[in-house]
């Protein structure tokens, strides 16, 4: 075999150019589909950070009403929606996929926070419980956080997001600040920011819009503040952090779930606990994106297959030009097997290394077009595998003919081919 | 007795025509003789040797070779056969363009399945026996006809077969050469008792055997021991 492989090697080495072209089919079919795979793949991993995981792996349960958010700043509040107590917490811990939990009410676009008699309309405001900073993925970069005593004592103490500082504050320090939130004055005391390393790639205008809300800046007081500037028994959300992107669905439902239990509505009532995932949506527009390439696949295996065409082609060609070899061969006793198996591993040598530049043509294909189209790529190894594998059969297939044909030559015959 | 035909004839399917080629052939050979068959172009001489060497098969009569029958065999056994018991020479050397003088005479071993290392070995000392161990490593481009004919018999010879066939092994050569061959031819006869088979349209290149005979339109027309 070691023997075939080398007579192999000598055999497309003497013929070079001739070997390049007929590998150029293959290099190409190749080079096509990593790049169009990796193409996929960053496509869909940018969807799944962006649009799902946040970079946080957090899912938001809140009360909807016929599909939408439940709106209760103003208006009664039924009974049966029972306040969201530690034991529930604790249920919610223990629940599959499930690393934190975090309660906790909020109100978007503000209209009632000043400072210094500015009004900040655009800031969210988050009343929150000890564990919301782990949970939503904040962490502390100036000043200190929230304190036992302050969450106990209802202190009015508030921290920011950088955004937020950077919008209202600029350079001055915005800790022992007083804000004005429905006219109670909250102390700033300390500036949270993101902790993962996440940031959105903006690539069109839906995602401007995803990603707006946190760049608008926002306040986080106590919850057992809240009710200062907001109202009492307004429902609180949870917001649970699952363990990895992929059991966010299953731990989000698991909290809808339980939250669910807590609810005594009566009949005809349309308010449950909603789990906000998107991974639906995202699956729908990674199937979107994996369609259209299946495609484009499909066309570069149509080039794939021309080059194995040509693989069987240069291969018949080469069969006939050593019709003399092959009749001396076989009088110095090669058997059919032996003669198969040299033009075959020749077929399979030529798509193999056809396959390996092809994976390196794609690979070097993949980073251009990320560089030109803004495109993630993701390198997948099983997809260079499955090439390179793919083109040693492109070989076995294409090759077998020739081959078949070079061990059933008359020995006497090719002897004395001219 | 190394190799024996018993009234051989053979005969071309040429569509719906057959073309009789030989008619009735005997030939006993003993072991370490040295034999040359001689005849014109179109005499079927190059059937008989196809035949002697296993690359054929008689269409009647019967061939023994080596003590054994060689009708029946398959493909597979007919290969054995050509690459253990028969060293073929040929008048345009038939080496491998891309391959070294030692490659080339390796060769044969490949498919008799040595090792490589043992391959390699026994190459060089069959390269030695013609006196070429100093062009082991040169292309057949780089050698002269003489040359190339010489790396032809190692590679004959490296399996140590018991039978030598040669089809005009000095056609292609000028007559310094063609002795050198003889020479060579000589050597292996006498001094390690091979036997030798040679087909020729030369008288001068026929004498150096020990026997000659002549195929004529099929036939093979006298046989004559001018030891």
């Amino acid at each position: 075999m070691t023997e075939n492989i080398r007579i192999s090697f000598r055999g497309i080495w003497s013929h070079k150019m001739r070997s390049f072209l007929t590998m150029l089919g293959i290099i190409i079919g190749i080079a096509a589909i990593i790049a169009i795979v990796s193409t996929i793949k960053g496509t869909n991993e940018q969807i799944k950070n962006n649009l799902i995981g946040d970079g946080t792996n957090t899912v938001v349960v809140n009360l909807s009403e016929n599909d939408w958010e439940a709106e209760f700043s103003s208006g009664d509040i039924h009974e049966g929606i029972k306040p969201l107590d530690e034991d529930i917490r604790q249920d919610i811990l223990d629940a599959d996929g499930v690393e934190s939990v975090s309660f906790y009410n909020s109100r978007n676009w503000a209209d009632s926070v000043y400072y210094l008699g500015t009004s900040i309309d655009s800031a969210s405001i988050y009343g929150i419980d000890r564990y919301y900073l782990d949970t939503a993925g904040l962490k502390l970069t100036e000043g200190r956080g929230l304190s036992e005593k302050e969450f106990q004592g209802k202190v009015k103490a508030a921290l920011i997001d950088e955004n937020l500082r950077t919008a209202v504050f600029g350079d001055t320090d915005p800790v022992g600040k007083t804000i004005e939130i429905n006219s109670e004055p909250f102390t700033i005391v300390g500036i949270v920011d993101k902790d993962s390393q996440f940031e959105p790639v903006i690539n069109t205008i839906e995602d401007y819009y995803m990603y707006q809300g946190d760049e608008r800046g926002a306040i986080y007081i106590t919850d057992t503040s809240w009710p200062i500037a907001f109202r009492y028994d307004e429902p609180k959300k949870a917001i649970v952090k699952a363990k990895n992107t992929d059991s966010m669905t299953v731990a989000g439902k698991n909290a809808e779930e339980i939250l669910n239990a807590t609810l005594k509505l009566p009949e005809g009532m349309n308010i449950s606990y909603k789990a906000v995932d998107l991974t639906d949506q995202a699956a729908q527009l990674q199937s979107l994106t994996a369609s259209t390439n299946a495609m484009l696949i499909g066309i570069a295996s149509i080039s794939l297959l021309v080059g194995g065409i040509g693989v069987m082609n240069i291969m018949m060609v080469s069969v006939t030009e050593r019709t003399r070899e092959i009749g001396l061969k076989k009088a110095l006793g090669a058997k059919k097997k032996a003669i198969l198996l040299q033009f075959l591993t020749e077929a399979i040598l030529l798509s193999l290394i056809g396959g390996i530049f092809g994976v390196a043509a794609g690979l070097i294909l993949s980073k251009i077009i990320s560089i030109i189209a803004a495109i993630p790529v993701a390198i997948s190894v099983p997809a260079i595998l499955v090439a390179v594998g793919f083109s040693m059969l492109v070989g076995v297939i294409f090759g077998f003919a020739p081959s078949y044909k070079a061990s059933n030559l008359n020995p006497i015959d090719a002897l004395r081919y001219e | 007795m190394i190799l024996s035909l018993r009234n051989i004839n053979k005969s071309y399917d040429e569509g719906k025509m057959e073309v009789p080629v030989l008619f009735d052939i005997s030939l006993d050979v003993e072991e370490g003789e040295y034999v040359a068959i001689m005849g014109p172009s179109g005499s079927g001489k190059s059937t008989l040797m196809n035949i002697i060497g296993c690359l054929d098969v008689a269409t009647s009569g019967e061939y023994i070779l080596d003590g054994e029958n060689i009708e029946g065999k398959t493909d597979n056994e007919m290969s054995d056969i050509r690459n253990k018991t028969i060293g073929f020479v040929f008048q345009n050397f038939n080496l491998l363009p891309r391959e070294t003088a030692l490659e080339n005479v390796a060769l044969p071993m490949l498919y008799g399945g040595v090792p490589r290392s043992e391959r390699l070995a026994r190459a060089e000392e069959a390269l030695k026996k013609v006196g070429l161990e100093d062009r082991m490593n040169f292309l057949p481009t780089q050698l002269s006809g003489g040359q190339k004919q010489r790396v032809a018999i190692a590679r004959a010879i490296v399996n140590k077969p018991k039978l030598l066939l040669a089809d005009e092994p000095t056609g292609a050569l000028d007559t310094a050469s063609g002795l050198q061959v003889m020479e060579i031819f000589k050597e292996l006869n006498e001094k390690e008792g091979m036997t030798i088979v040679m087909i020729t349209h030369e008288k001068e290149i026929a004498d150096h055997a020990k026997r000659q005979m002549v195929i004529r339109d099929g036939r093979l027309l006298q046989g004559r021991d001018i030891g």
